[in-house]
């Protein structure tokens, strides 16, 4: 059963949308926050068999209903998984290519998919000093990632300040150039589309606009030129079931707010 | 206490350094080779019994040291024993962990630290920017260099392999690297191929928590080990802190689960809660009561609002147990419930 846009809140349906974007048997590095979320619903909806790995240290997490973890370094992470090891090796993993794909959240995106967490303003002299990469830059470097997170126009922005996580640089073959011969950007999920990179310039497009927003409100949103290719998909509108694991995933509202 | 008559060896800046030592205290002091192999030997490997207490442990690391902090984010924290430092108004350390929490704001509000090298600094995901991180990088009062986390890990991997850098196929091409130069890029002569050596870390001590050890220094972890094992390899002093010692013959009957083999350690504290705000596996999950109380206070003011929380919480009880009681009991009850119940199914 469909839902009433009404009924929802904007991180429900980046959260469910994002989930659709695994598929089932994939391996999957999950970060804290909205990836965690959405790769555990995908779990319990149409992915039974997905593996999902934490920076913690964690191999095959099922992580339990309303214990979320605060950060992918928690005992809460452990819980049913089928492995602990170290932060470094389970890093590791993603240099010797075991994962399928790497899910992230981002702060601020530039057209070639570059993420920066780090600094708003010179880095020399910064305005405002971010946490940092995390294992975002080693994600993103290593295998093919997707990103979920907010849009606004600050956020999305034509250069980031300063490339944290690596997306496709500065497009073309800038990324392979760089000693990063494997992974890239594969799609970037915000509560207004689903967004993936053209082949050749490597540059962000609309794959599929969320149900009810227009080509206008997305382009208002973006600090940059989007790639149009047409047809633009639309897609399906959140369902009872994805919402209704969700908060049940999540009952304190944590992370869907 | 002949811990201390290695005292000289933790400042680099005597007068006796060559023209690689030099090159090596500016690329982020990776220690030359003999002078690592010499710190490993002065050190006393005998099986013996190393149990002080929390003040005695603080003399382990002296003022200008480079610190290595084990566990991870809120996990595992050694907090007693940064607490302790705070007491003994430690100066001008230089310390390293995978990833940085409130331990990092401590370290940097209470102006015992003014460098810090980890890939994610803040006051954990729930709450988002460390104002008082950005405070003191802000205004230059303390210094923050990112990595990224797999590149740490392979520091400290480095440091306890006794090589002086690994390769690394991330943090090319990225604005990450381009603040690094201690870090760099090479061609690969076997394929060709670009590969970023990253430099070892061997910090002059590691701070690290346990759920249990003996008065030799083997520690068991449970649960996630984080950097913990190459941290205690790299170190030149390794302080433990523990919930519980227990006894060589416990530690005998599961080898398996020993994790740091007694050599590595200079000193055995036990302190129970002693990750305390943060999480021990096992034992107890994070105190989210008091880590709310705090974040607002200190966000809302992150030099007034760290010295009146420093003022109440660290330098004000008489004891560990006396800032456990601050925290309350309902709340160490609730941690400790949550906590155990990770072996429920």
């Amino acid at each position: 059963m469909m839902t009433d846009p009404q009924r929802h809140t904007a991180a429900e349906m980046l959260a469910a949308i994002s989930a659709r974007q695994l598929k089932d048997g994939q391996v999957v590095f999950a970060g804290v926050g909205v990836p965690l979320l959405a790769a555990t619903l995908a779990q319990r909806l149409h992915c039974p068999g997905l593996t999902i790995l934490f920076e913690g240290g964690v191999i095959g997490a099922f992580v339990e209903p309303g214990k979320l973890p605060p950060s992918t370094n928690d005992q809460r992470c452990t819980k049913r998984a089928n492995m602990v090891l170290g932060s470094a090796d389970v890093l590791l993993l993603l240099q010797r290519g075991y994962v399928d794909v790497g899910f992230i959240g981002g702060a601020q995106i530039d057209q070639f998919g570059n993420l920066n967490s780090s600094f708003i303003g010179d880095p020399e002299r910064p305005r405002t000093r971010l946490p940092g990469t995390g294992g975002g830059n080693d994600i993103a470097s290593l295998t093919n990632i997707i990103v979920a997170m907010k849009h606004e126009r600050r956020r999305f922005v034509e250069h980031v300040d300063f490339i944290t996580s690596p997306g496709f640089i500065r497009g073309g073959r800038s990324r392979a150039e760089s000693g990063l011969p494997t992974g890239g950007i594969y799609r970037v999920v915000t509560e207004l589309a689903v967004f993936s990179f053209d082949d050749e310039a490597r540059r962000m497009k609309i794959l599929a606009l969320n149900p009810g927003v227009t080509r206008e409100e997305v382009a208002d949103n973006t600090g940059f030129d989007l790639v149009a290719e047409e047809p633009i998909g639309v897609t399906e509108p959140l369902m009872e079931q994805e919402l209704a694991t969700l908060r049940m995933l999540d009952p304190e509202r944590l992370f869907i707010s | 206490m002949g811990f201390l008559a290695s005292a000289g060896y933790y400042a680099y800046g005597s007068n006796d350094r060559t023209a690689a030592e030099e090159m090596g205290a500016v690329a982020n002091s990776v220690v030359p080779y003999a002078r690592l192999r010499e710190g490993v030997s002065s050190r006393d490997r005998s099986l013996r019994e190393k149990i002080v207490s929390l003040e005695q442990a603080a003399s382990f690391v002296p003022d200008g040291a480079s610190v290595g902090i084990g566990g991870s984010t809120m996990s595992r924290t050694p907090m007693a024993m940064i607490w302790q430092l705070i007491r003994a108004r430690k100066k001008n350390l230089s310390c390293a962990r995978g990833i940085v929490s409130t331990d990092g704001d401590l370290l940097f509000g209470s102006g015992i630290a003014d460098h810090m090298a980890t890939s994610w600094f803040a006051q954990g995901i729930l709450w988002g920017l460390s104002k008082v991180m950005r405070h003191h990088v802000e205004t230059g009062s303390a210094r923050y260099d990112e990595w990224s986390h797999m590149a740490m890990g392979m520091r400290f991997r480095a440091g306890g392999m006794g090589v002086p850098f690994l390769p690394i196929r991330s943090m090319l091409g990225s604005d990450v690297l381009r603040l690094r130069p201690e870090a760099k890029e090479m061609t690969c002569p076997f394929t060709g191929e670009t590969l970023l050596l990253v430099p070892a870390l061997n910090p002059d001590v590691a701070l690290i928590h346990v759920q249990r050890c003996d008065a030799y220094g083997n520690a068991q972890m449970d649960g996630l080990q984080f950097m913990d094992i190459d941290l205690a390899l790299a170190a030149n002093r390794v302080v433990l802190t523990t919930e519980r010692v227990v006894s060589n013959d416990q530690i005998r009957r599961e080898p398996d689960q020993t994790k740091i083999p007694f050599f590595c350690v200079d000193a055995v504290v036990e302190v129970p809660y002693g990750s305390a705000p943060h999480e021990c596996y096992g034992v107890y999950e994070p105190m989210t009561k008091h880590l709310d109380a705090y974040v607002a206070q200190v966000n809302k003011s992150p030099v007034a609002g760290m010295r009146a929380y420093l003022d109440r919480y660290v330098y004000g009880p008489a004891s560990w147990n006396e800032f456990l009681s601050l925290i309350g009991m309902d709340e160490i009850l609730q941690a400790s419930r949550l906590g155990r119940s990770i072996h429920d199914d």
